[in-house]
């Protein structure tokens, strides 16, 4: 029987192998230094066509643009959700009929370019000015603010029309018949037990459709709307300035970051008791 | 044989050729071919946006699997550099990066020229514009899926392919690629949906795609409603075309896998 007479004497932790410039590194390091020098050149851009002049002018134009932007978004959204409703109900209503007529809408409007879309609501639905005039709907179509409004609302709910609908689906029918054997009627059901499960299950989608308008607002720009687009384009055509698109961009990115992680916050509080 | 073959495209031409759905039902009206109509235009214009679309792909593609690659590698610098790219690209409305790399392109060459001492007004291709304006937001958006892809490749993928002495390279290529466009292959399948809907953002710089073309006719046969809701027609045949032939490309992936 043997016996151990002494302990192994403690040593120290192995050395630090010596990692060589890799391959990753040096082009880490290349692409860092090419960001760096982009960055830089388009801040003393910046600082270089600095005009106080311009700032005044275009400044105040910049903000009302950005409020023309949110409010779109905002009011857009809110309305597709609330036509998303019985878009995504037909779509999965036992009814043929109606199951295809919601099928084609969604269909349409997530495969045309909202361009073509908006194109076709303001300048396709403008040429039917006495028409229009008739039914008192004019004053509605002639507007391009209102005509945006109408083409992202249009838009946005065929998109949040699916959201809601994977979502509604993805709650057990476990949880359907256990409200049924509780003796919950289904409208309560829906309101109190499936509702909130689908929700948490379609927040993160609907924070990247929400992106995805403001992004797609851009476009309102074209057909004449002074969202934040639309006065970079004008104060770009007056200045030939190129500062002004980085503006822009730099109000696009923050809106779309402060979003995300707004986004990322709202999403972890209220997953709290599903964290395992 | 370069006259044969354009003989033969001529006849295949599902707008204007002989058994084109313009001939037919155009007549002698708005979609006619010829001088009379505007058939033939729309049709330059669906060629333009479909190429445009095919010419990007690639392009976005192979950016967008480097960038994946150095989103995943271990060195950090490189995912902080590949983190600043997507997040710029994806922040930006697809309208402003094209504004940005139309004007910024055409200024930065101009400055480089003055530099040698040229002084001549430059415009670039409108169409090289939006390729690379669109193949770098396809980029951004498809080094996520392929990320999520790399990320369900399990690592002893990686230590088999080291085990049987096969270079990085070689692992990469003939075991992980093929596994990885698998599992990509849905969502790519979206992006190309998306991609074939931003292509309508160039007729803002004056590419003749299909919106610049119907929109030209809409001025001027004052027939707007006609021609824009034909525009939304062409790209919604467009992207079912696109998704019947992806259903095939992808029960082609499928094949290897157990059918249950």
């Amino acid at each position: 029987m043997s016996v151990t007479k002494e302990m192994i004497p403690p040593r120290p932790a192995p050395a630090v192998l010596h990692r060589p410039l890799t391959t990753a590194k040096v082009v880490g390091i290349g692409v860092l230094i090419l960001w760096a020098l982009l960055a830089m050149a388009l801040i003393s851009m910046v600082i270089e066509g600095w005009d106080p002049a311009k700032f005044e002018r275009y400044g105040p134009r910049y903000l009302n643009g950005l409020w023309t932007t949110i409010s779109l978004v905002g009011i857009s959204i809110v309305l597709g959700a609330i036509l998303s409703l019985p878009i995504a109900f037909a779509r999965m209503a036992k009814n043929r009929v109606l199951n295809a007529i919601a099928y084609a809408y969604v269909y349409v409007f997530r495969s045309t370019p909202l361009l073509a879309q908006l194109f076709l609501i303001y300048y396709g639905l403008g040429s039917f000015r006495p028409q229009l005039e008739s039914v008192g709907l004019w004053w509605f179509f002639r507007e391009a603010w209102y005509c945006g409004l109408f083409s992202l609302t249009l838009n946005t709910a065929a998109y949040q029309a699916e959201i809601l609908r994977g979502a509604l689906q993805s709650v057990p029918v476990g949880q359907h018949e256990g409200a049924a054997a509780l003796g919950i009627s289904k409208r309560v059901a829906f309101w109190k037990i499936i509702l909130p499960q689908a929700l948490i299950v379609a927040l993160r989608p609907y924070g990247n459709e929400i992106i995805l308008m403001i992004k797609g607002s851009a476009v309102v720009a074209i057909v004449t709307v002074y969202d934040l687009m639309g006065e970079t384009r004008y104060a770009f055509s007056r200045t030939f300035d190129y500062q002004t698109y980085l503006w822009a961009a730099i109000f696009y990115l923050t809106m779309v970051e402060a979003l995300r992680h707004l986004w990322n916050f709202i999403e972890r509080r209220l997953t709290r008791h599903l964290v395992r | 044989m370069s006259g044969w073959l354009s003989a033969l495209f001529n006849i295949l031409d599902p707008f204007c050729g002989p058994a084109g759905i313009f001939t037919w039902l155009g007549g002698s009206g708005l979609v006619s071919c010829g001088d009379t109509g505007w058939g033939d235009e729309i049709a330059f214009g669906v060629k333009v946006t479909i190429s445009l679309a095919l010419a990007t792909l690639p392009v976005g593609l192979l950016i967008g699997f480097l960038i994946a690659l150095a989103a995943q590698s271990q060195e950090k610098l490189l995912r902080l550099a590949a983190g600043i790219y997507t997040t710029i690209f994806r922040g930006l409305p697809e309208l402003l990066t094209l504004f940005i790399v139309y004007y910024g392109a055409q200024m930065l060459i101009q400055s480089v020229l003055s530099f040698f001492g040229y002084d001549g007004r430059v415009e670039i291709n409108a169409f090289v514009a939006g390729m690379v304006a669109l193949a770098v937001v396809f980029s951004s958006y498809s080094s996520e899926v392929l990320l999520s892809a790399f990320r369900a490749i399990p690592r002893g993928q990686y230590e088999a392919g080291d085990a049987l002495g096969l270079r990085r390279g070689k692992t990469m290529l003939l075991i992980v690629l093929p596994q990885l466009i698998r599992i990509a292959l849905p969502g790519l399948t979206n992006l190309w949906l998306i991609l074939l809907k931003d292509t309508s953002y160039v007729s803002v710089i004056g590419l003749a795609d299909i919106v610049r073309q119907t929109g030209v006719a809409a001025r001027v046969s004052k027939e707007a409603f006609f021609f824009y809701f034909l525009a939304c027609l062409l790209y919604l045949i467009l992207a079912m075309i696109s998704s019947y032939g992806l259903g095939f490309i992808e029960r082609w992936a499928k094949r290897s896998e157990v059918s249950r």
